[in-house]
Protein backbone atom coordinates (compact mmCIF):
# COMPACT_ATOMS: atom_id res chain seq x y z
CA UNK A 1 0.00 0.00 0.00
CA UNK A 2 1.51 3.20 -1.04
CA UNK A 3 1.69 6.22 1.57
CA UNK A 4 0.60 9.63 2.14
CA UNK A 5 1.92 11.91 4.69
CA UNK A 6 -0.51 15.03 5.99
CA UNK A 7 1.21 17.81 6.99
CA UNK A 8 -1.05 20.13 8.48
CA UNK A 9 -1.10 22.05 11.85
CA UNK A 10 -5.38 21.39 12.17
CA UNK A 11 -5.86 18.26 13.78
CA UNK A 12 -9.25 18.44 12.18
CA UNK A 13 -8.04 18.97 8.57
CA UNK A 14 -5.63 16.02 9.28
CA UNK A 15 -8.63 13.92 10.30
CA UNK A 16 -10.74 14.65 6.97
CA UNK A 17 -7.80 14.41 4.63
CA UNK A 18 -7.05 10.87 6.24
CA UNK A 19 -10.66 9.56 5.94
CA UNK A 20 -10.51 11.18 2.32
CA UNK A 21 -6.48 9.41 1.70
CA UNK A 22 -7.48 6.22 3.16
CA UNK A 23 -10.49 5.68 1.31
CA UNK A 24 -8.92 6.14 -1.83
CA UNK A 25 -6.17 3.33 -0.56
CA UNK A 26 -3.67 5.26 0.77
CA UNK A 27 -1.60 4.56 4.37
CA UNK A 28 -1.67 7.29 6.40
CA UNK A 29 1.46 9.47 8.44
CA UNK A 30 0.83 12.33 9.80
CA UNK A 31 3.07 15.66 10.68
CA UNK A 32 1.79 19.08 12.57
CA UNK A 33 4.38 20.96 10.54
CA UNK A 34 7.04 21.03 8.03
CA UNK A 35 10.03 20.46 10.41
CA UNK A 36 7.82 17.36 11.49
CA UNK A 37 7.25 16.17 8.30
CA UNK A 38 11.14 16.65 7.28
CA UNK A 39 12.28 14.16 9.68
CA UNK A 40 9.20 11.73 8.57
CA UNK A 41 10.86 12.50 5.04
CA UNK A 42 14.11 12.11 6.45
CA UNK A 43 13.28 8.05 7.84
CA UNK A 44 11.71 7.05 4.98
CA UNK A 45 9.68 9.38 1.45
CA UNK A 46 6.38 8.90 1.14
CA UNK A 47 4.58 8.51 -2.58
CA UNK A 48 2.84 11.20 -1.88
CA UNK A 49 2.62 14.33 0.40
CA UNK A 50 -0.74 16.68 1.13
CA UNK A 51 0.94 19.85 2.42
CA UNK A 52 -0.57 22.72 4.10
CA UNK A 53 0.79 26.06 3.78
CA UNK A 54 0.39 28.25 7.18
CA UNK A 55 1.87 26.14 9.60
CA UNK A 56 3.90 27.28 12.98
CA UNK A 57 7.60 26.07 13.06
CA UNK A 58 8.05 25.87 9.73
CA UNK A 59 5.57 26.26 6.95
CA UNK A 60 4.71 24.57 4.01
CA UNK A 61 6.46 26.59 1.47
CA UNK A 62 9.95 25.89 2.91
CA UNK A 63 9.23 22.55 3.71
CA UNK A 64 9.21 21.80 0.13
CA UNK A 65 11.94 23.59 -0.58
CA UNK A 66 13.92 21.55 1.99
CA UNK A 67 12.30 18.33 0.40
CA UNK A 68 14.01 18.79 -2.93
CA UNK A 69 17.05 19.51 -1.67
CA UNK A 70 17.13 16.02 0.07
CA UNK A 71 18.50 12.74 -1.76
CA UNK A 72 15.58 11.20 -3.19
CA UNK A 73 13.33 14.35 -2.64
CA UNK A 74 12.27 14.61 -6.53
CA UNK A 75 10.52 11.29 -5.53
CA UNK A 76 7.42 12.21 -3.66
CA UNK A 77 4.42 13.86 -5.62
CA UNK A 78 3.45 16.99 -3.58
CA UNK A 79 0.08 18.37 -3.58
CA UNK A 80 -0.49 21.95 -1.89
CA UNK A 81 -3.97 21.97 0.34
CA UNK A 82 -4.11 25.19 1.45
CA UNK A 83 -6.80 28.63 1.64
CA UNK A 84 -4.37 30.70 0.37
CA UNK A 85 -5.88 30.85 -2.96
CA UNK A 86 -4.19 33.53 -5.04
CA UNK A 87 -2.33 32.97 -8.24
CA UNK A 88 1.10 34.60 -6.68
CA UNK A 89 0.87 31.79 -3.90
CA UNK A 90 0.05 29.17 -6.71
CA UNK A 91 2.78 30.10 -8.79
CA UNK A 92 5.59 30.14 -6.11
CA UNK A 93 4.75 26.77 -5.21
CA UNK A 94 4.74 25.22 -8.80
CA UNK A 95 8.46 27.32 -8.78
CA UNK A 96 9.31 25.40 -5.73
CA UNK A 97 8.12 22.09 -6.98
CA UNK A 98 4.88 21.35 -6.61
CA UNK A 99 3.28 18.61 -8.62
CA UNK A 100 -0.40 20.03 -7.71
CA UNK A 101 -2.58 22.65 -5.43
CA UNK A 102 -5.72 22.37 -3.74
CA UNK A 103 -7.60 25.64 -2.85
CA UNK A 104 -9.70 25.00 0.63
CA UNK A 105 -12.16 23.85 1.22
CA UNK A 106 -11.76 20.59 -0.01
CA UNK A 107 -13.64 17.44 -0.83
CA UNK A 108 -12.99 13.75 -1.74
CA UNK A 109 -13.76 15.10 -5.62
CA UNK A 110 -11.03 17.14 -5.42
CA UNK A 111 -8.50 15.52 -3.87
CA UNK A 112 -9.19 12.66 -6.00
CA UNK A 113 -9.16 14.46 -9.53
CA UNK A 114 -6.00 16.41 -8.40
CA UNK A 115 -4.18 12.98 -7.38
CA UNK A 116 -5.13 11.73 -10.80
CA UNK A 117 -3.58 14.66 -12.45
CA UNK A 118 -0.53 13.91 -10.95
CA UNK A 119 -0.54 10.07 -11.78
CA UNK A 120 -1.24 8.66 -8.05
CA UNK A 121 -4.64 7.27 -8.78
CA UNK A 122 -5.84 6.38 -12.32
CA UNK A 123 -9.09 7.68 -13.29
CA UNK A 124 -12.59 6.17 -11.37
CA UNK A 125 -14.17 4.14 -13.61
CA UNK A 126 -16.94 5.87 -15.70
CA UNK A 127 -20.58 5.69 -14.65
CA UNK B 1 -46.19 16.07 -6.26
CA UNK B 2 -49.03 14.37 -7.48
CA UNK B 3 -48.57 12.01 -10.48
CA UNK B 4 -50.34 13.81 -12.16
CA UNK B 5 -48.21 16.74 -12.03
CA UNK B 6 -45.55 13.99 -12.97
CA UNK B 7 -46.95 12.81 -15.68
CA UNK B 8 -47.71 16.37 -16.80
CA UNK B 9 -44.00 17.04 -16.30
CA UNK B 10 -42.94 14.26 -18.04
CA UNK B 11 -44.49 14.51 -21.25
CA UNK B 12 -44.17 18.21 -21.33
CA UNK B 13 -40.37 17.88 -21.19
CA UNK B 14 -40.67 15.21 -24.25
CA UNK B 15 -42.25 16.72 -26.05
CA UNK B 16 -39.72 20.74 -25.61
CA UNK B 17 -36.75 19.29 -25.39
CA UNK B 18 -36.75 15.38 -25.62
CA UNK B 19 -35.76 14.73 -22.48
CA UNK B 20 -37.24 11.02 -21.60
CA UNK B 21 -38.17 10.79 -18.12
CA UNK B 22 -38.36 7.34 -16.94
CA UNK B 23 -41.63 6.96 -14.33
CA UNK B 24 -39.04 6.70 -11.12
CA UNK B 25 -37.27 10.04 -11.59
CA UNK B 26 -39.29 11.64 -8.95
CA UNK B 27 -36.16 12.79 -6.80
CA UNK B 28 -34.69 14.38 -10.08
CA UNK B 29 -37.55 16.48 -10.63
CA UNK B 30 -38.02 17.73 -7.02
CA UNK B 31 -34.19 18.38 -6.95
CA UNK B 32 -34.12 20.41 -10.01
CA UNK B 33 -37.60 22.08 -9.81
CA UNK B 34 -38.00 22.54 -6.22
CA UNK B 35 -35.29 25.65 -6.61
CA UNK B 36 -36.83 27.28 -9.06
CA UNK B 37 -40.09 27.27 -7.63
CA UNK B 38 -38.43 28.55 -4.07
CA UNK B 39 -36.91 31.38 -6.77
CA UNK B 40 -40.68 32.51 -7.68
CA UNK B 41 -42.10 32.53 -4.69
CA UNK B 42 -44.33 29.16 -5.23
CA UNK B 43 -44.53 26.96 -2.38
CA UNK B 44 -44.17 23.68 -4.68
CA UNK B 45 -44.13 21.74 -7.63
CA UNK B 46 -47.73 21.37 -8.29
CA UNK B 47 -47.96 25.09 -7.70
CA UNK B 48 -45.24 25.14 -10.74
CA UNK B 49 -46.78 23.23 -12.93
CA UNK B 50 -50.13 25.45 -12.33
CA UNK B 51 -48.14 28.32 -13.51
CA UNK B 52 -46.85 26.16 -16.72
CA UNK B 53 -50.59 24.66 -17.43
CA UNK B 54 -51.76 29.09 -17.05
CA UNK B 55 -49.06 29.20 -19.95
CA UNK B 56 -46.32 31.39 -18.44
CA UNK B 57 -43.62 31.73 -20.97
CA UNK B 58 -40.70 32.46 -18.13
CA UNK B 59 -41.74 29.80 -15.57
CA UNK B 60 -42.25 26.84 -17.98
CA UNK B 61 -38.54 28.24 -19.71
CA UNK B 62 -36.97 27.78 -16.29
CA UNK B 63 -38.07 24.41 -15.69
CA UNK B 64 -36.58 22.99 -18.83
CA UNK B 65 -33.39 24.69 -18.06
CA UNK B 66 -33.01 23.08 -14.90
CA UNK B 67 -34.49 19.58 -15.67
CA UNK B 68 -31.91 19.55 -19.05
CA UNK B 69 -28.73 20.85 -17.20
CA UNK B 70 -26.33 18.75 -16.73
CA UNK B 71 -22.94 18.49 -14.71
CA UNK B 72 -19.99 18.84 -16.32
CA UNK B 73 -16.30 19.61 -15.48
CA UNK B 74 -13.02 20.50 -17.44
CA UNK B 75 -11.44 17.25 -19.27
CA UNK B 76 -14.68 15.28 -17.94
CA UNK B 77 -13.61 11.65 -18.39
CA UNK B 78 -10.01 12.45 -19.57
CA UNK B 79 -9.77 9.93 -22.40
CA UNK B 80 -11.57 11.39 -25.16
CA UNK B 81 -9.05 14.77 -25.02
CA UNK B 82 -6.44 12.08 -25.40
CA UNK B 83 -8.06 10.69 -28.64
CA UNK B 84 -8.60 14.17 -29.34
CA UNK B 85 -4.68 14.89 -28.63
CA UNK B 86 -3.31 11.95 -30.33
CA UNK B 87 -5.84 10.53 -32.63
CA UNK B 88 -8.15 13.30 -33.82
CA UNK B 89 -6.47 16.34 -34.51
CA UNK B 90 -2.97 14.57 -36.07
CA UNK B 91 -5.74 12.72 -38.94
CA UNK B 92 -7.32 15.77 -39.50
CA UNK B 93 -3.74 18.06 -39.70
CA UNK B 94 -2.66 15.43 -42.50
CA UNK B 95 -6.36 14.92 -44.15
CA UNK B 96 -6.44 19.08 -44.28
CA UNK B 97 -2.97 20.15 -44.88
CA UNK B 98 -3.99 22.40 -48.24
CA UNK B 99 -7.39 23.70 -46.42
CA UNK B 100 -5.94 24.24 -43.53
CA UNK B 101 -9.09 24.62 -41.38
CA UNK B 102 -10.60 22.71 -38.58
CA UNK B 103 -14.43 22.66 -38.12
CA UNK B 104 -15.57 21.60 -34.28
CA UNK B 105 -19.16 21.30 -33.27
CA UNK B 106 -19.80 20.67 -29.38
CA UNK B 107 -23.36 20.30 -29.42
CA UNK B 108 -23.76 20.20 -25.91
CA UNK B 109 -21.74 22.58 -24.57
CA UNK B 110 -23.00 23.44 -21.30
CA UNK B 111 -21.60 25.88 -19.22
CA UNK B 112 -18.14 25.64 -21.70
CA UNK B 113 -15.98 23.25 -19.50
CA UNK B 114 -16.22 20.99 -23.08
CA UNK B 115 -15.15 23.67 -25.74
CA UNK B 116 -12.90 25.11 -23.23
CA UNK B 117 -11.30 22.49 -22.70
CA UNK B 118 -10.66 21.43 -26.46
CA UNK B 119 -9.74 25.16 -26.64
CA UNK B 120 -6.64 24.55 -24.47
CA UNK B 121 -5.79 20.99 -25.53
CA UNK B 122 -5.88 22.70 -29.67
CA UNK B 123 -3.89 26.16 -27.70
CA UNK B 124 -1.13 23.54 -26.17
CA UNK B 125 -0.43 21.94 -29.55
CA UNK B 126 1.09 25.25 -30.23
CA UNK B 127 2.91 25.62 -33.69
CA UNK B 128 1.69 22.29 -35.32
CA UNK B 129 -1.59 24.99 -36.11
CA UNK B 130 0.03 27.57 -36.67
CA UNK B 131 -2.04 29.42 -39.81
CA UNK B 132 -4.86 27.24 -39.80
CA UNK B 133 -8.41 28.29 -39.35
CA UNK B 134 -9.84 26.79 -36.45
CA UNK B 135 -13.80 27.38 -35.62
CA UNK B 136 -15.52 25.87 -32.27
CA UNK B 137 -19.24 26.04 -32.22
CA UNK B 138 -20.62 25.07 -28.96
CA UNK B 139 -23.99 25.21 -28.85
CA UNK B 140 -26.86 23.63 -25.76
CA UNK B 141 -30.55 23.91 -25.28
CA UNK B 142 -30.45 26.63 -22.01
CA UNK B 143 -30.02 29.73 -23.27
CA UNK B 144 -28.92 31.05 -19.16
CA UNK B 145 -26.10 28.14 -19.68
CA UNK B 146 -24.87 29.96 -22.76
CA UNK B 147 -24.65 33.23 -21.01
CA UNK B 148 -22.70 31.34 -18.22
CA UNK B 149 -20.26 30.09 -21.36
CA UNK B 150 -19.75 32.70 -22.78
CA UNK B 151 -18.44 34.72 -19.54
CA UNK B 152 -16.30 32.02 -18.70
CA UNK B 153 -16.10 32.09 -15.23
CA UNK B 154 -15.92 29.39 -12.93
CA UNK B 155 -16.26 29.02 -9.36
CA UNK B 156 -13.16 27.63 -7.31
CA UNK B 157 -14.69 24.46 -7.01
CA UNK B 158 -15.35 24.13 -10.78
CA UNK B 159 -11.87 24.85 -11.89
CA UNK B 160 -10.18 22.17 -9.64
CA UNK B 161 -12.45 19.44 -11.03
CA UNK B 162 -10.16 17.95 -14.19
CA UNK B 163 -8.02 21.16 -14.88
CA UNK B 164 -4.78 20.57 -13.97
CA UNK B 165 -3.23 23.80 -12.04
CA UNK B 166 -0.50 24.51 -14.19
CA UNK B 167 -3.60 25.03 -16.75
CA UNK B 168 -5.60 27.00 -14.73
CA UNK B 169 -2.63 29.28 -14.13
CA UNK B 170 -1.39 29.47 -17.68
CA UNK B 171 -4.78 30.17 -19.11
CA UNK B 172 -7.27 32.01 -16.32
CA UNK B 173 -7.46 35.18 -14.30
CA UNK B 174 -8.20 35.37 -10.86
CA UNK B 175 -11.34 37.91 -10.18
CA UNK B 176 -11.54 37.31 -6.08
CA UNK B 177 -12.66 33.88 -5.52
CA UNK B 178 -13.73 33.09 -8.75
CA UNK B 179 -11.61 32.38 -12.22
CA UNK B 180 -12.26 33.59 -15.86
CA UNK B 181 -10.95 32.06 -18.46
CA UNK B 182 -8.53 34.35 -20.66
CA UNK B 183 -10.17 36.36 -23.43
CA UNK B 184 -8.14 34.68 -26.15
CA UNK B 185 -9.66 31.02 -25.22
CA UNK B 186 -12.91 32.66 -25.23
CA UNK B 187 -12.18 34.24 -28.37
CA UNK B 188 -12.22 30.90 -30.06
CA UNK B 189 -15.57 29.71 -29.25
CA UNK B 190 -18.93 30.54 -31.09
CA UNK B 191 -21.62 30.26 -29.16
CA UNK B 192 -25.66 29.18 -30.04
CA UNK B 193 -28.83 28.23 -28.51
CA UNK B 194 -29.84 25.01 -30.38
CA UNK B 195 -32.40 22.23 -29.70
CA UNK B 196 -30.90 19.07 -31.37
CA UNK B 197 -34.82 17.55 -31.49
CA UNK B 198 -34.51 20.25 -34.46
CA UNK B 199 -33.19 20.52 -37.64
CA UNK B 200 -29.53 21.81 -37.33
CA UNK B 201 -28.30 21.57 -40.80
CA UNK B 202 -28.14 25.15 -41.70
CA UNK B 203 -24.94 25.16 -39.00
CA UNK B 204 -22.91 23.24 -42.45
CA UNK B 205 -20.37 20.31 -41.94
CA UNK B 206 -18.17 19.64 -39.18
CA UNK B 207 -14.52 17.70 -39.19
CA UNK B 208 -15.52 17.01 -35.15
CA UNK B 209 -18.71 17.07 -33.17
CA UNK B 210 -18.60 16.08 -29.35
CA UNK B 211 -21.86 15.30 -28.47
CA UNK B 212 -21.67 13.81 -24.68
CA UNK B 213 -23.75 12.74 -22.53
CA UNK B 214 -26.85 14.58 -23.83
CA UNK B 215 -27.92 11.27 -25.70
CA UNK B 216 -28.69 9.14 -22.91
CA UNK B 217 -31.64 11.28 -22.08
CA UNK B 218 -33.45 10.48 -25.04
CA UNK B 219 -35.29 7.68 -26.05
CA UNK B 220 -34.09 5.44 -28.79
CA UNK B 221 -35.89 6.93 -31.72
CA UNK B 222 -34.97 10.30 -31.45
CA UNK B 223 -31.40 8.90 -30.82
CA UNK B 224 -31.52 7.39 -34.03
CA UNK B 225 -32.89 10.51 -35.57
CA UNK B 226 -30.23 12.36 -34.32
CA UNK B 227 -27.03 10.21 -34.83
CA UNK B 228 -28.45 10.63 -38.66
CA UNK B 229 -28.61 14.30 -38.91
CA UNK B 230 -25.32 14.50 -37.24
CA UNK B 231 -23.62 11.83 -39.61
CA UNK B 232 -24.91 14.59 -42.28
CA UNK B 233 -23.76 17.39 -40.74
CA UNK B 234 -19.92 15.45 -40.18
CA UNK B 235 -17.25 15.83 -42.95
CA UNK B 236 -16.90 12.18 -44.94
CA UNK B 237 -13.93 11.84 -42.98
CA UNK B 238 -15.12 12.95 -39.86
CA UNK B 239 -14.92 12.16 -36.55
CA UNK B 240 -17.90 11.93 -33.08
CA UNK B 241 -17.26 12.22 -29.45
CA UNK B 242 -20.19 10.14 -27.15
CA UNK B 243 -19.75 10.03 -23.71
CA UNK B 244 -18.97 6.95 -21.50
CA UNK B 245 -22.37 5.57 -21.59
CA UNK B 246 -23.66 6.39 -25.06
CA UNK B 247 -23.10 4.71 -28.50
CA UNK B 248 -24.12 3.62 -31.75
CA UNK B 249 -23.82 0.43 -31.50
CA UNK B 250 -27.33 -1.54 -31.82
CA UNK B 251 -28.73 1.51 -32.71
CA UNK B 252 -27.82 2.89 -36.03
CA UNK B 253 -25.26 1.82 -38.77
CA UNK B 254 -24.62 5.52 -39.95
CA UNK B 255 -21.40 5.83 -37.39
CA UNK B 256 -18.89 2.86 -36.91
CA UNK B 257 -16.74 2.73 -33.84
CA UNK B 258 -13.27 4.07 -34.02
CA UNK B 259 -11.09 0.56 -33.26
CA UNK B 260 -9.43 0.63 -30.36
CA UNK B 261 -10.33 4.74 -29.18
CA UNK B 262 -13.34 4.21 -26.88
CA UNK B 263 -15.90 6.73 -27.25
CA UNK B 264 -15.10 7.96 -30.78
CA UNK B 265 -16.75 6.87 -34.15
CA UNK B 266 -16.43 7.84 -37.31
CA UNK B 267 -19.37 7.87 -40.35
CA UNK B 268 -19.59 4.55 -41.72
CA UNK B 269 -18.96 5.58 -45.48
CA UNK B 270 -15.29 6.44 -44.29
CA UNK B 271 -12.46 4.60 -45.12
CA UNK B 272 -8.79 4.49 -43.84
CA UNK B 273 -6.71 5.43 -46.86
CA UNK B 274 -5.17 1.96 -48.25
CA UNK B 275 -6.43 0.02 -45.76
CA UNK B 276 -9.43 -2.66 -45.57
CA UNK B 277 -9.76 -2.58 -41.57
CA UNK B 278 -10.04 1.26 -41.20
CA UNK B 279 -7.98 2.89 -38.58
CA UNK B 280 -5.60 1.77 -35.93
CA UNK B 281 -4.43 -0.20 -39.23
CA UNK B 282 -1.25 1.80 -39.64
CA UNK B 283 0.74 0.25 -37.12
CA UNK B 284 0.44 -3.41 -38.46
CA UNK B 285 1.19 -1.82 -41.53
CA UNK B 286 4.44 -0.16 -40.41
CA UNK B 287 5.44 -3.06 -38.81
CA UNK B 288 5.00 -4.94 -42.00
CA UNK B 289 7.46 -2.43 -43.99
CA UNK B 290 9.92 -2.74 -40.99
CA UNK B 291 10.32 -6.27 -42.66
CA UNK B 292 8.56 -8.34 -39.91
Amino acid sequence: MRTCLVVDDSSVVRKVARRILEGLDFQIVEAEDGEKALEICKRELPEAILLDWNMPVMDGYEFLGNLRRMPGGDQPKVVFCTTENGIDHITRALHAGANEYIMKPFDKDIVAAKFQEVGLLQPAPQE
Amino acid sequence: MTPSDYEYLRKYLKDSSGLDLSSDKQYLIESRLLPVSRKAGLPGISELVQKMKGGSASITTQVVEAMTTNETFFFRDKVPFEHFRNSVIPEILAARASRRSIRIWCAAGSTGQEPYSLAMSLKEMGAALAGWRIEILATDLSVEVIEKSKAGIYSQFEVQRGLPIQMLVKYFKQIGELWQINADIRAMIAHRQLNLLHDFSQLGTFDVIFCRNVLIYFDQDTKVDIFRRLAKASEPDGFLALGAAETVVGLTDVYKPYPERRGLYRPSGFQAASTTTAGGAFAPKLAAIAGR
